[in-house]
C-alpha cells in the first residue's frame, strides 16, 4: 500500500518556515515541486532559513532527490539556510556526493538563439566550405588516378574484384526490373498518341531513342546511386567510427587509393556495361507493349528500333553511364569520408550520398543534353 | 640497466592542441627516449588521445613542434612523415582492425604493401606475429568473429607487423578484465625488453602505469598544461602538486 508524498508549511517563526515531508516520496507517485514552497516565501519575505522535517517519509527515491535540489538551488539563490538533519541517511549521502563536483558552467551547450542573419551567414560559409571539399575531394582522386596509371597505386586487387562483383552483376535483378518497367511506360504513353494517326510503328523509335540515348542511363544511374552510392557511404562511414581509416592513414597507406579508387574504378568500368544492359531491357519492354498491343511483328518492330537507334545515340548513353558512375562513386566515397564519430553520422553520410549522386546525375545529364543539342548530335 | 645516454626519440617543444578556437592544452615540451616505455596520463578529456594523434600525424597541432630524432615532423612534407610514421605502428582503442579483412590479411597488409617477401613468408611473418600476441590459429577468423581482447590483441599484432622502432597504444587495456589488461602490461614490457621497441601508451589505468611504465607526462586538465614528467613512480614519490597525486593514488588522502 503506497501512500502519495505529501507536502505541508508550517510557519514557527517569522524567520523560519517549516516543511513537513510524509508519505512515499517516489517517482512513480506524482511529489509536489518546489514551487509551492517558492509562491510561499514571496509572500512571507521575512523568512530567513528552511528547516525540511522528514521524520513522517516512509519510502524515497530520485523523486525525493530531485525535489531537494531544487530546493537547495532555491536556498542558495535565495541566500536561505536549509537544515536538513531529519532526512533519511542514504538521501544525505546522495545529496552530498550530487554536489560534490561543481556544475562545469561552459560546458552545457547553450540552445542559443541565432540570429536569421547569423544563420544564413553559417549556412552561406558552410555552403563554400563544402563546395571546396568536394573540389580537394575531386583533385585527390584524380591524383590517385594518376598514381594508378604510373602503376604506384595501393590497393588490393581482389577488393577491385569484389566491388565489380558487387556493383554489376548483383544490381542486375533490380536494373532488369527498373529499365523493363521504364521501356513499357514509354511504350504506353507513346502508343496512345501515335495510335491516334496510326502510326503505331514509330513507338519502335521513340522507346528505343529514350531508352539508347537518356532514359536507360539515368535510370540505372538512380538505381545504383541508392544501391551502392549509399552502400559505399555507410562502408567506409562505419570504417570512419572505427577509426580503420585513421589505421590506413598511419600505415601510410593512402585511403583515397586504398578505398576510393577501386569503387570509382569498379563503378567508372561496370556502369558503362549496366547501360548497355538496361538499353536492351528498356527495348524489350517497349517490345512487348508494340508486339502484345499493337500488334506490330516482331521482326518489323526490331527493324525500326534497329533503323532509329543510331550508334550516336548509343555513344552519348554509354558515355552518360559513365559518368554518372564516377558522379555515384564519387559521392558515396566522399560523404562516406567526411563521416563523423557515431552511428547517426554514418546514417546522414549515406542520406547525403544519394542524395548528392541524384542532384548530380540530373545536373549531369542538363550538361550533356544542352552540350550535345549546342554541337547537333 | 641500459647504460648508454637517454636519446630523445621523439621530442614535443611548446605544442598546442586546438579544436577550432578552443584550446585543449597549451605549452607541452617533453622527451621521448629510445627504449622507453612512455606514458601518456591524465584525466578523462584531458586530450590524451589527440596528443596521441598530433604524434602520429593524424591531427596537426595548433602551435608548436614535434621532432622525430632530428626531423621536425609536422614541419616536413606529406611524404616524409608518411615515411617516419610506416616505422611507427599504431594500436588503436577499439583495435580498428579492417573489418572486411581476415586477421591474417589485417596483419599481411603492411608486409605487402612495403616489403618484397613472397606469399609464404608472408603467411610465416603473420603467424608469427599473432602467435605472440596469442592469437595463433585465428589467422582466418574476421574481426567480428572473436572478442574484444582479442581485438585488440590482434590489433598489437598489425602494429608490429613491421617491426616498428615505436609502437602507440591507445588505452590498451580500457574494456579488458582484469587478467587479460595484465597480460597485455606483460606483452608491452616483453617486447620493449626484448626488441628495444620505444612504446608509447596513453592509458589512466593506474597499475598499468606503475607497472610497465619508465617515464610520463601528467596533463592537468584543470590548468590546461602538462605539470609534470618523469618515471611514474617517481613522480609519486616526489610530487607535491595536489592534482597530480590524487591522481596517481586513486583519489585517496594521504
Amino acid at each position: 500500500m503506497t501512500v502519495r508524498g505529501e507536502m505541508s508549511l508550517e510557519q514557527p517563526a517569522a524567520d523560519t518556515l517549516k516543511v513537513v515531508l510524509s508519505g512515499d516520496w517516489k517517482l512513480s507517485g506524482a511529489v509536489p515541486g518546489a514551487d509551492t514552497i517558492q509562491q510561499r516565501l514571496q509572500t512571507s519575505p521575512g523568512v530567513r532559513s528552511l528547516v525540511i522535517d522528514a521524520r513522517e517519509i516512509a519510502s524515497w527515491d530520485s523523486g525525493l532527490l530531485t525535489f531537494l535540489v531544487n530546493l537547495r538551488k532555491l536556498c542558495s539563490q535565495q541566500n536561505l539556510i536549509l537544515k536538513s538533519d531529519t532526512l533519511p541517511q542514504g538521501a544525505q549521502r546522495l545529496l552530498e556526493l550530487a554536489a560534490a563536483v561543481p556544475e562545469k558552467k561552459d560546458a552545457r551547450q547553450a540552445g542559443a538563439r541565432v540570429a536569421f542573419l547569423a544563420y544564413l551567414g553559417d549556412e552561406t560559409v558552410y555552403f563554400f566550405h563544402s563546395a571546396g571539399e568536394l573540389l580537394t575531394f575531386i583533385g585527390n582522386a584524380v591524383i590517385a588516378f594518376q598514381r594508378l596509371l604510373r602503376g604506384k597505386a595501393q590497393f588490393r586487387r581482389a577488393d577491385l574484384g569484389l566491388i565489380m562483383q558487387a556493383v554489376s552483376a548483383q544490381a542486375l535483378p533490380i536494373v532488369s526490373l527498373i529499365c523493363f518497367l521504364v521501356g513499357l511506360i514509354l511504350a504506353f504513353i507513346g502508343a496512345i498518341q501515335l495510335q491516334l494517326f496510326g502510326a503505331q510503328i514509330y513507338v519502335a523509335d521513340l522507346v528505343g531513342i529514350a531508352m539508347v540515348r537518356l532514359m536507360a542511363a539515368i535510370m540505372t544511374g538512380i538505381v545504383m546511386a541508392g544501391r551502392t552510392g549509399g552502400a559505399f557511404a555507410a562502408q567506409l562511414g562505419t570504417m570512419q567510427v572505427n577509426q580503420e581509416i585513421d589505421a590506413l592513414q598511419t600505415l601510410g597507406i593512402s585511403p583515397m587509393e586504398f578505398l576510393v579508387l577501386p569503387r570509382m574504378l569498379a563503378l567508372a568500368v561496370m556502369m558503362p556495361l549496366l547501360c548497355l544492359y538496361a538499353n536492351l531491357m528498356g527495348i524489350l519492354g517497349g517490345m512487348v507493349v508494340g508486339v502484345g498491343m499493337l500488334n506490330l511483328s516482331f521482326i518489323a518492330y526490331f527493324n525500326e528500333t534497329a533503323k532509329a537507334v543510331g550508334l550516336m545515340n548509343l555513344g552519348i548513353g554509354l558515355f552518360s553511364g559513365f559518368v554518372f558512375g564516377i558522379i555515384v562513386a564519387l559521392a558515396g566515397c566522399m560523404r562516406g569520408m567526411q563521416c563523423g564519430r557515431s552511428a547517426s553520422a554514418v546514417g546522414d553520410a549515406a542520406t547525403s550520398a544519394v542524395v548528392t549522386a541524384i542532384v548530380g546525375i540530373i545536373v549531369s545529364t542538363e550538361i550533356i543534353t544542352v552540350i550535345c543539342n549546342f554541337l547537333g548530335i | 640497466m641500459n647504460m648508454t645516454k637517454k636519446e630523445a626519440h621523439i621530442s614535443v617543444r611548446d605544442l598546442t592542441m586546438a579544436y577550432g578556437d578552443f584550446v585543449l592544452m597549451h605549452d607541452l615540451t617533453f622527451d621521448i627516449n629510445r627504449g622507453d616505455i612512455f606514458i601518456i596520463m591524465g584525466g578523462s578529456g584531458c586530450g590524451k588521445s589527440t596528443m596521441m594523434a598530433i604524434l602520429v600525424g593524424l591531427k596537426d597541432p595548433a602551435k608548436g613542434k614535434v621532432f622525430y630524432g632530428e626531423v621536425d615532423f609536422w614541419g616536413s612534407d606529406a611524404e616524409t612523415r608518411d615515411r617516419i610514421i610506416r616505422r611507427a605502428g599504431v594500436m588503436y582503442q577499439s583495435g580498428a582492425l579492417w573489418s572486411s579483412m581476415t586477421l591474417a590479411e589485417n596483419v599481411a597488409l603492411p608486409l605487402e604493401t612495403y616489403t618484397d617477401l613472397t606469399p609464404g613468408q608472408i603467411r610465416e611473418v603473420v603467424g608469427l606475429k599473432l602467435a605472440l600476441v596469442g592469437l595463433a590459429g585465428f589467422e582466418e577468423f574476421y574481426p567480428a568473429e572473436i572478442s574484444g581482447g582479442m581485438q585488440k590483441r590482434a590489433g598489437i599484432a598489425r602494429a608490429m607487423a613491421m617491426d616498428p622502432e615505436i609502437l602507440f597504444f591507445d588505452e590498451p587495456s580500457a574494456g579488458l578484465d582484469p587478467v587479460s589488461a595484465r597480460r597485455l602490461d606483460d606483452l608491452i614490457l616483453e617486447l620493449n625488453e626484448s626488441l628495444g621497441t620505444t612504446m608509447v601508451v596513453v592509458t589512466h589505468e593506474l597499475a598499468s602505469i606503475f607497472a610497465i611504465g619508465t617515464n610520463s607526462v601528467f596533463l592537468d586538465v584543470s590548468q590546461r598544461t602538462m605539470t609534470a614528467t618523469g618515471n611514474p613512480k617517481q613522480l609519486l614519490a616526489d610530487t607535491q602538486d595536489p592534482t597530480l597525486r590524487l591522481f596517481l593514488t586513486r583519489g585517496e588522502k594521504s
